[in-house]
């Protein structure tokens, strides 16, 4: 969990739905947060090829999901946001990623137990079952999680929900039952109007994440976290990829070192023959 | 066997991604490929040109104009009954639209592919590309993006296929869109290019990328970014070299003021030869540079231009 160490205080100013001028009803929003190897980590491939090792590793919240719970808090700050209910799914632990939401501001966690490699599908089909009890008025996702970089979920759970989506958001507007969304394309950037509910998922412009306050992760721990199994849910979570192998990516080789603009020139068109 | 390859397209030309994407689909067996948009009849004369197509499908509707997931995976889902395999480049709109077509066949997508083992199996990186994991699917259908830079694209030219017209289908219309602000460039696209310049952290802020300028011009390279530069809001998105930017493997790659995180190596060590200017020397970008010079950028920048110049 990360705290600045400097107590920085929430604007969390919590205000009936009645009077809020900008949500269409009361409105909450969903956060699917994924535990991952922590950003920092050089990973390392099992001798056995089985996978990358994670046996005391340090684990955090996916980085896109940090963006994804900070564009919520944010919306209910505004007032366009009244509830915040964060998830996660895998191994028991994920309890953890959860009260780092909490701790910057989401209100309660849903931990979906399972010691099963959950895949994408799987997850979309569970998040699936929750929007359907939840009834969110919007779900914001990572726009991938850096461990298996599928960059995947977000766009499957909008499949599943029949709902829009907007991928690579690096700007959110709600506006009534719609939302404007400014979105990270090839070339640049694209603003496409989606109807709610809708799913976003977050690229890295978004916002910048809040550091949780001590009072913040303090008040967290006291914050309900249902727990529940994918058996719960319906959802059979079987693995439909299976690893045959991890491997080491073929390694580069350190080249020479050259002492001046003059000979790097001489050695691109004479050695390398690539300019 | 046959496999569906949606194509990038701009402006009657298929994106070199797209081509990659054909190559590899070709590794499967048969390929179509499907051109949709609004108007775009020279798109899919182009596309029926590509060595390896067989067959290209023409879905020319107004819904299709800006490539929205929802009616565009909503073609794909109604034309995957003739394939085994559903394919794309990995691009913003690959990204976007197969993972929804996925999920609605029941199908787990098989992202970012850099090897085609079997009809099955394919290989893929995980963790920025510190390992890559060879997976095997289950499923029926077969939903894949393909990672550009690992599969050579197929010409331009040489091919002959039919093209034939998309069944019509019913849209969604839950979304709706409304501008694109793209980078104005005379410059190849990053992921096209066959030299790459990019900036890090070590440019100290966005004027100061147009030192990179004589040069990129010069070599007819693209300019990229690393994520700290585009995270410094030196210049925009678009530019990102790395896992959560775009993943390049130019003939020639020049990494300037770059420490090289291994985010950043994930996006450009498959480059043929690399170059590092750094004044750092233990900078790790050095650990995976053919060629390295340990110099203040600011020297070495117009130093490097003159000498391009006097070439």
């Amino acid at each position: 969990m990360r705290t600045n160490g400097r107590g920085l205080f929430l604007a969390t100013v919590e205000r009936p739905a009645l009077i809020q001028e900008t949500a269409r009803q009361p409105m909450k929003i969903l956060v699917p947060v994924k535990r991952v190897v922590d950003y920092n980590v050089k990973v390392r491939v099992k001798s056995d090829g089985t996978g990358v090792e994670t046996a005391g590793v340090k684990m955090s919240m996916n980085p896109f999901d940090e963006i994804a719970v900070e564009e919520a808090v944010r919306l209910k700050e505004k007032g366009a946001a009244t509830e915040i209910i964060a998830v996660s799914l895998g191994v028991a632990a994920c309890q953890e990623t959860i009260r780092t939401a909490l701790a910057m501001g989401a209100d309660r966690g849903i931990l979906v137990e399972s010691d099963v490699d959950l895949q994408p599908l799987a997850v979309a089909k569970m998040l699936k079952a929750i929007a359907e009890k939840e009834q969110p008025g919007l779900i914001i996702l990572g726009k991938q999680a850096i461990d298996d970089d599928m960059s995947a979920t977000g766009q499957m759970l909008a499949a599943l929900l029949g709902w829009s989506q907007g991928t690579f958001a690096s700007k959110v507007t709600i506006e009534g039952d719609s939302m404007t969304v400014i979105r990270e394309v090839d070339g640049g950037l694209e603003t496409v109007v989606l109807n709610l509910p809708a799913i976003i998922t977050t690229d890295l412009r978004l916002n910048e994440p809040r550091y949780a306050s001590l009072p913040n992760i303090m008040k967290a721990r006291k914050k309900p976290i249902d727990t529940m199994k994918p058996a719960d849910l319906g959802v059979d979570p079987t693995p439909r990829l299976t690893v045959v192998k991890v491997e080491e990516p073929a390694k580069r080789q350190a080249g020479k070192k050259v002492g001046s603009v003059a000979e790097l020139v001489e050695k691109l068109r004479n050695e390398a023959k690539v300019i | 066997m046959t496999a569906l390859v949606l194509i990038d397209h701009e402006g009657g030309l298929i994106k070199q991604p797209s081509r990659s994407a054909i190559a590899a689909a070709a590794q499967l067996g048969e390929v179509h490929a499907l051109v949709a948009g609004s108007g775009v009849q020279a798109a899919a004369d182009a596309a029926a040109k590509l060595p390896g197509v067989s067959k290209v499908i023409l879905a020319d509707a107004p819904a299709y104009a800006n490539n929205l997931a929802e009616p565009m995976s909503a073609l794909i889902l109604a034309l995957a009954p003739g394939y085994s395999h559903l394919m794309a480049a990995t691009t913003a709109i690959g990204k976007n639209i197969m993972p929804r077509v996925a999920a609605l066949l029941d199908s787990q997508p098989i992202s970012d592919i850099a090897g085609v083992v079997d009809a099955d199996t394919f290989v893929r990186p995980i963790y920025a590309g510190n390992a890559m994991a060879t997976v095997k699917s289950s499923d029926a259908k077969k939903v894949i993006t393909v990672r550009a830079a690992s599969f050579d694209p197929v010409a331009s030219e040489g091919g002959s296929a039919s093209i034939e017209a998309a069944p019509s289908v019913e849209s969604p219309v839950v979304s709706k869109w409304i501008s694109a602000e793209l980078s104005k460039s005379e410059r190849p696209e990053l992921t096209a290019a066959r030299v790459v310049v990019s900036g890090g952290r070590g440019m100290q802020n966005g004027e100061n990328f147009k030192l990179l300028d004589p040069i990129a011009d010069k070599l007819g390279a693209a300019v990229g970014a690393s994520r700290a530069a585009v995270d410094a809001g030196f210049v925009p998105n678009d530019y990102q070299v790395g896992q959560t930017g775009k993943i390049v493997a130019p003939d020639l790659y020049v990494a300037v003021g770059i420490s090289g995180a291994i985010q950043h190596l994930a996006g450009m060590k498959d480059s043929k030869v690399i170059v590092a200017i750094n004044k750092d020397e233990e900078a790790p970008i050095f650990q995976v540079a053919d060629y390295g010079l340990v110099a203040d950028l600011f020297q070495a920048l117009p130093e490097l231009a003159a000498e391009l110049e006097r070439g």
